[in-house]
Order: C-alpha cells, then structure tokens, then sequence
C-alpha cells in the first residue's frame, strides 16, 4: 500500500515540476519587464489579489457552486430517468438519441442570453443552462453503459426467473456505473463552467458577476485570481467525484 | 424427473431441432453430445425456459414448465459471476431473486461454501479466485437456485487440462453428496464417456437424438477407466456414430 502512494507520487512529480517551472517563468516574463505589467500580472500579484478579495471571492464562490450544485442535481436526475426510458423503449431511445446529440451543437453561450430573457436574473436561468449542459454527457454515459450490460448474464438471469426490474437492480445499473462516473465528473466540469457564464450575461452574485466586474475595472490580477479560482474549484469537484467512485466500486481495484 | 417431450424448434425456416426426447433420472448424469453448432445451446434454453419451442413440451417432476424460465439451474462455459459482487453475494442472487432478505441469503451461502471448496472466499472478488474456483462458485449459484437438476453448458472447456480433471473429479463427488442430476452438453467425447451414465448423440441438421449409448460401468468409476479397453471401444463406436 505504502509502495504504491510512493509510486504515484513519483508518476505525479513530472506534472507537478511543470507547473512550478511555468509560474517560474511567468513570474521571470514579468520581473524583467517583457511583457507590461498591466498587461500581464505576475503570480505574486495575482496572489496578492487573491489574498486581498478572498472574503469577496468566497462569498461569490457560494453562490456559483449553489447554482452548479442545483443544476447538477436536476440534470443528474433528468439523465437517469431518461436513459432508463431510452433503454427500456427502443421507441424512446429511436425518437430522442438523435435530437440529443443536435442539443449538444448548440453553443451554451448562445442560448444563455435567451434564457435571460425568459427566467430573469435569478438562479432560474443558470440552473437551466446548466441541466442543459450537464444532462448530456450522463444520459449519454448511462444509456451507453446500460446498453452494454453483459447479454449471456442478464440471459442467465432471466433463466432465474428474474423480471426486468431485477435485472436493471442487479445487472444493468450496476455495469452503468464506470460510465456513469466519468459522465458525472464531465458533467460536474461543465456545471461550473455553465453557472460563470450564465452569470456574465446577467445576475447579481456570483464568479461570473465578479469577473465581469473587475474586467470592467481592468484589474487583471484580479481577473487571474479569480480564473485560476473557477478551475481550482472544477478540479475538486472532479476529484471529489472520483473519490465516491473510489468507495463505490471497489471491485475494480481487487486485482492484484 | 426431467422430460423433454417431442421438442422442435425453429428460427423462421431454420429448422434447429426436430422431435427431441430425452428424460433425466434422479441423480443422473446424462451428456448430450455433437458438433458445435448442432443445437445443443438450444436445446438447453428451451429446457430453461428461456426459447419456447415450436413443438413440444418440458415436464420437470409431471409439471409442464414449458417456456417458464427459473425452474432448472443454468451454468455456461463463462462462469458469468458478477464482477462487481463478491463472491457471497453472486452465490446469494438465486435467493435475492426469490425475496430471500440478503442477511439470510448471505448467511445460506456461507454454509455451505466449505462443501464446494469456496471456504474463506466469500467476500473475494471474482477475479481474484482461479478459473477452477470460479467455477465451483457458479456452480453453488446453480444449486442455490435449483437443488435439484442442473444444466451445464460446456462447463469445463475453458479449463486448462489440469484443472478440468481435477474439476471431473470433483464434480462427481459433489453431484453424488447433494444428489444432483445433471445435464451436460459437451463435444468432447473423453469427457462425456468418463462422467456419463448415458450420453445421447445429437446429430443432423435440425438436430436429432439419434443414439444412446449406456456407459458401464456405473459411478463411482475407477481413476483409470480412461485407459481401459471399455473406454476405447466406448468411444471407438461413438466417433463412428458421429461421423
């Protein structure tokens, strides 16, 4: 066990050393004057902003992750039911596969405005935009994981007499699974990514509001602090989901 | 106790089996035997219920279970033990299937672990078990589920040489302890003769039971009836039968 944290710290350190010698360099481009500094901030400054409107930055952060959170929530909610519809009426699946996949060429930022105008500046219109966004990739993964349930062991099961809810219970949702996750933790990606945009067209709070608040200030160290902040809070969530797959399949780490 | 009654099947105008009869006694082990592709599969899922026959009919102990799945237990070359579900709880699903409380059924399998030589591997990982001990374990699923006929599908095959007559040996100390009878379709013709009280040969296309051959003498066999003469000429006259 001990062997192997060791070992994923060495795979990790290659990755880890790149970005030190980025920012080293960043930091360089910025001491020597190559780049103007109102351009281009140095991380010690962005660093600076970032310590200076942390108590602002949370507060806006709470707001966003709510939105990203609720949207998650129902588009996680939508995708199952609707893969579980897909899969159990090949009808279903025939009439809404395609017109999901043409959803999905529809630019996020080019509805957004609309959904503005529809919703208001509330949280209803990010929360849309974001089951919009999120409800793809899951309902995709679940359909795709249902579908490739093993056939002999569902016929096996259906030898024992088992119905089709027995064999969605103990076949179909647990193979789903795999897919499922890396569908949630894309979903999970997006959902934060679609609340900071809904926020620029419109709202009162929020990372997206922030942002467009200090560009308008041309204060770009702020602007650094609060992008590295949105991708910050992407990866935690990505790991956190990655964390509960951890826990819930088990199985998968056995071979050893 | 098992009875396949004049069974045909059909896929459109693919004629797979025509007017199959075969009947299973308490505690027998009979293999049907052929080429691959003959409708041996066949003929075990319409035994299972899984495939209704175009004619015909299964009778387990006078009951007509034709076209009823989970009835007769189902064992295949692939084990099919879930890979996400340890051990215990594959074993269990026979009995999850059937309202069994999953305490209860975890508790039932538990037992009788040691009997298959399962002992200690109840919460393992299937990919953590060997091929043999893999097939033990979808063996205890079959028995769970059916206690008292079992149909294998090639079971062995995937075995390597070693394994597998260790398995044959195995097997028939186990189906004599829990008096099982067994079904087996195989189209190794060593296999058949040395586990077999009667091996049918399927044969044609569509697929008849065109012979019978009885195999003395009776179980428990000696270790070294694979080098006796009987065995030879046993499977000197099936190769020409189905040739």
């Amino acid at each position: 066990m001990k062997k192997r944290r060791l070992s994923t710290i060495r795979d990790k350190l290659p990755a880890a050393l790149a970005l030190a010698g980025l920012v080293l360099v960043w930091e360089l481009v910025c001491l020597t004057g190559l780049v103007p500094g109102y351009m281009l901030p140095s991380p010690v400054k962005v660093v600076r902003a970032f310590v200076g409107d942390f108590g602002l930055l949370m507060e806006n952060s709470a707001v966003t992750l709510q939105e990203a959170f609720l949207g998650l929530v129902i588009g996680v909610g939508t995708g199952f039911v609707f893969a579980v519809l897909m899969d159990a009426f090949p009808v279903v699946r025939k009439m809404f596969y395609p017109l999901l996949v043409i959803t999905q060429t529809i630019p996020t930022v080019a509805i957004a405005p609309l959904l503005v105008l529809w919703f208001g500046y509330e949280i209803t219109p990010k929360v849309v935009l974001i089951v919009l966004t999120t409800f793809f990739p899951l309902t995709v993964g679940l359909t795709d994981g249902f579908a490739q349930a093993d056939a002999d062991a569902i016929n096996l099961l259906r030898s024992m007499g088992a119905g089709k809810l027995q064999i969605f219970r103990y076949i179909k949702l647990p193979s789903a699974l795999p897919q499922f996750f890396s569908g949630l933790r894309i979903a999970a990606a997006y959902s934060v990514v679609g609340a900071v945009i809904s926020e620029w067209l419109g709202g009162f709070s929020g990372l997206g509001v922030y942002m467009t608040r200090v560009r308008s200030a041309y204060a770009f160290d702020k602007m650094f602090a609060v992008i590295i902040l949105i991708s910050v809070i992407s990866l935690l969530l990505m790991a956190l989901i990655g964390l509960v797959e951890r826990a819930m399949t088990p199985y998968r780490r056995a071979r050893e | 106790m098992l009875e396949v009654k004049n069974v045909s099947v059909s896929f459109g105008d693919n004629h797979v089996l025509e007017d199959v009869n075969l009947t299973l006694g308490k505690g027998e082990l009979v293999s049907v035997l052929g080429v691959s592709g003959g409708g041996k599969t066949t003929l075990f899922n319409v035994i299972s219920g899984l495939l209704t026959p175009r004619q015909g009919s299964v009778l387990l102990d006078g009951e007509d279970i034709t076209g009823r799945p989970g009835h007769v237990g189902y064992m295949l070359q692939k084990d099919m033990l879930l890979p996400y579900r340890t051990i215990e709880d594959n074993c269990a699903l026979p009995l999850l299937l059937r309202g069994v409380p999953k305490k209860e059924a975890r508790r039932q399998v538990r037992e009788r672990l040691p009997e298959f030589g399962l002992e200690g591997t109840g919460r393992k990982w299937p990919v953590q078990l060997s091929g043999g001990m893999r097939q033990r374990a979808a063996l205890l699923r079959t028995h769970l589920f059916s206690d008292n006929v079992a149909l294998l599908d090639e079971p062995f095959s995937a075995l390597d040489t070693l394994t597998r007559s260790a398995m044959h040996r195995w097997y028939l100390d186990i189906m004599e302890r829990i008096r099982l009878s067994t079904l087996f379709i195989t189209h190794d013709i060593d296999e058949a003769i040395l586990l077999s009280d009667r091996i049918c040969l399927l044969t044609g296309h569509p697929g008849r039971l065109t012979r019978e051959f009885v195999i003395s003498p009776a179980r428990p066999r000696d270790p070294d009836f694979p080098m006796t003469q009987e065995f030879l000429e046993y499977k000197r006259q099936i190769r020409a039968a189905i040739s």
